[in-house]
């Protein structure tokens, strides 16, 4: 730790390594074809600047700008066994999970943490599309187990970030089971009187909203994300029509009584503080982002009441 | 007239044969077929015995699927007495798709509920071939909380393709309709006890089969996906059903070693629909001892049970 190694070696590595980002500096957005500078992107929370379209985000950078100062405590999962059916398509199921963890970094499809938002001790799990599409299998059964586990242990409201194709095929029966299994999860945190909000993202689809996506005390949505059970094109393949525009989409879904709110990623941790910290009983929060809590115990204690506003 | 299954062949032949000598003898006194008649029968026998020995995945998915296959109706009129359907979810419809309502089990009031596959064509669009809506979960969601109410155990009957994937179904909820549907059924403090008879169709059925004990039929299926739709997914191709079956391990026997299935109920040899007597029978006999071994439990004890079941599967596995 001295002036070299914090200093002038970081300097000559960033010289160095801007030589093989350019390409990786702009994004086009899927949906306007706008090319955005990748540091603008990735502080609007991977929303398009110009046409509001909502990107994937990954767990780690969502709960990066979720959790206050950015500091978040990883909840450890028990590890299932691996390949439980010796599963095998056109490739192997480890196989497939290798490449997976090769190309996102991970482990598996849901990363669980405890933290604080606006000074609110909390537990959060969020599923990872990028992974495998973000399937549900035995881990991610055993993750929202662990998490609804944590929140009852602590006392803390969980909250869900879902995201996924449906239920993992290679895991056959197994991974149906955690519709029921999770289904217990959420049975936990009602039991012990604690806050359950679900916050939908795109897609979630399949066994996944058949459970714990659709058991929230509060179900707020990603704009535009598609919420289903079946899948668009198997409902025309079945009715032999064409869906309306907008179908099975969250203001679709919102519309049709499913949904509670329809809420930008950028405004997302506002209101899920707000809304928190109402249903726990607590005095309003302070807005805006907060320096990491520090290493004492959390405490859901009135903030200092200087400039806390409940309202946007 | 026997419907036969594509892999049934060889065995319709000899079938055929020994009917069509039969006829001759009807028609010509004289001709005495009796031995060479009976001695078709064996062979047709063996061949019986030898196809179901060891039948494929995607064979038992055949089997399962098979319209002569006794259906949820059939187990109704005939093990239980005074069925009293109950229609509606109070809210929207009654779903045909699914059945329900008070009825004795051998003298015991309970609550059956199960999926209507439906008999021929009228029946089948009718009963939507099984596949339910929204409604046909509330209203299963309604009669199970009736039960509990009451102190009567719950039966029920799993036998459809798969929740069905439908406009109006969507907008009004299907997910959250199966996801309610299987909290239901993990809250309930009487005995809930169900039976896969044919086709355990992904979340269609678990919300049904989120049970105490689950029993299958020998050749009954329970999987996360269609073979039909796994095989479009992964192998990109629908026709590679008869892979995705063996990859899926979605027979009531690989279900038993995973633990999934808690029993398997043997069926009749050639399959449930060769005899559907001797099929409803075992299944009588297998619903009347689950529910007497759950008798007595207290509500906490059952639902303690149940809990504890779903959060340790996926502990065994399966050797490829």
């Amino acid at each position: 730790m001295n002036w070299i190694t914090n200093y002038v070696r970081p300097r000559i590595n960033s010289i160095f390594s801007r030589r093989e980002t350019p390409e990786n500096l702009w994004k086009k957005c899927d949906e306007c074809g706008t090319m955005l500078f990748h540091r603008e992107l990735s502080e609007n929370l991977n929303v398009c600047t110009s046409c509001g379209h909502h990107m994937n985000i990954t767990p780690r950078d969502r709960f990066n700008a979720l959790f206050d100062g950015g500091v978040f405590v990883e909840v450890s999962v028990p590890e299932p066994q691996a390949d439980p059916l010796s599963f095998r398509d056109q490739k192997k199921y480890p196989d497939r999970m290798k490449a997976a963890q090769r190309a996102t970094g991970e482990k598996e499809a849901m990363l669980v943490a405890t933290g604080e938002i606006g000074r609110t001790p909390i537990v959060a799990a969020a599923q990872d599309f990028s992974f495998m599409g973000g399937s549900m299998g035995m881990y991610v059964g055993n993750a929202i187990i662990a998490a609804a586990e944590e929140a009852v242990k602590l006392r803390r409201p969980l909250i869900i970030f879902s995201a996924a194709g449906g239920a993992r095929m290679q895991e056959g029966i197994l991974s149906l089971m955690q519709m029921p299994r999770t289904t217990v999860a959420v049975q936990m945190l009602k039991e012990a009187k604690l806050p359950y909000i679900v916050v939908l993202t795109h897609p979630t689809t399949g066994g996944v909203t058949a459970s714990y996506a659709m058991l929230g005390d509060v179900h707020i949505s990603e704009p535009n994300a598609l919420i289903c059970f079946a899948g668009p094109r198997v409902i025309e393949q079945t009715i032999r029509e064409k869906l309306p525009e907008g179908f099975q989409r969250a203001e679709y879904l919102l519309d049709h009584g499913m949904l509670d709110r329809v809420t930008p990623r950028p405004q997302m941790r506002d209101e899920l503080i707000s809304i928190t910290r109402m249903l726990l009983g607590l005095p309003p929060a302070i807005k805006g982002e907060l320096p990491p809590p520090s290493d004492e115990p959390a405490q859901i204690e009135a903030p200092d009441s200087d400039g806390a506003t409940p309202e946007k | 007239m026997t419907q036969y299954l594509d892999f049934e062949k060889p065995l319709a032949e000899i079938e055929g044969k020994a009917e069509e000598l039969r006829a001759l003898a009807r028609s010509n006194e004289e001709m005495d077929v009796a031995d060479e008649a009976a001695a078709l029968d064996q062979k047709a026998h063996t061949i019986l015995e030898d196809l179901y020995k060891d039948l494929t995945a995607w064979r038992k998915c055949q089997v399962a699927r098979h319209p002569d296959r006794p259906h949820c109706r059939d187990y109704i009129e005939t093990l239980f007495e005074e069925y009293t359907p109950l229609a509606g979810d109070r809210n929207f419809a009654d779903d045909h798709a699914v059945m329900g309502g008070l009825s004795r089990f051998r003298g015991t009031p309970v609550v059956v509920i199960g999926h209507e596959k439906g008999s021929d064509t009228t029946s089948r669009i009718e009963r939507n071939f099984g596949m339910a809506r929204p409604e046909g979960y509330r209203k299963a969601i309604r009669l199970m909380r009736l039960a509990d109410q009451f102190g009567l155990p719950v039966v029920t009957l799993v036998d459809t393709p798969g929740a069905y994937p439908g406009k109006g179904a969507e907008e009004r909820g299907q997910s959250e309709a199966i996801a309610r549907s299987t909290q239901a059924c993990l809250q309930l403090g009487v005995p809930l006890i169900s039976v896969i008879i044919g086709e355990g169709g992904s979340g269609g059925a678990v919300a049904f089969a989120t049970a105490n004990r689950v029993a299958m039929l020998e050749h009954s299926v329970y999987s996360v996906i269609s073979p039909e739709g796994c095989a479009s997914i992964l192998w990109k191709d629908a026709e590679k059903m008869r892979e995705a079956a063996q990859a899926l391990r979605l027979t009531a026997q690989d279900l038993y070693q995973l633990g999934v299935a808690d029993q398997v109920i043997s069926e009749p040899l050639g399959g449930a629909h060769r005899d559907q007597t001797g099929t409803i029978e075992a299944v009588g006999q297998a619903i009347s001892d689950m529910l007497e071994e759950l008798s007595g439990k207290s509500a906490e004890d059952l639902v303690k049970q149940r809990r504890e079941k779903f959060l340790s599967m996926g502990k065994r596995g399966l050797a490829a």
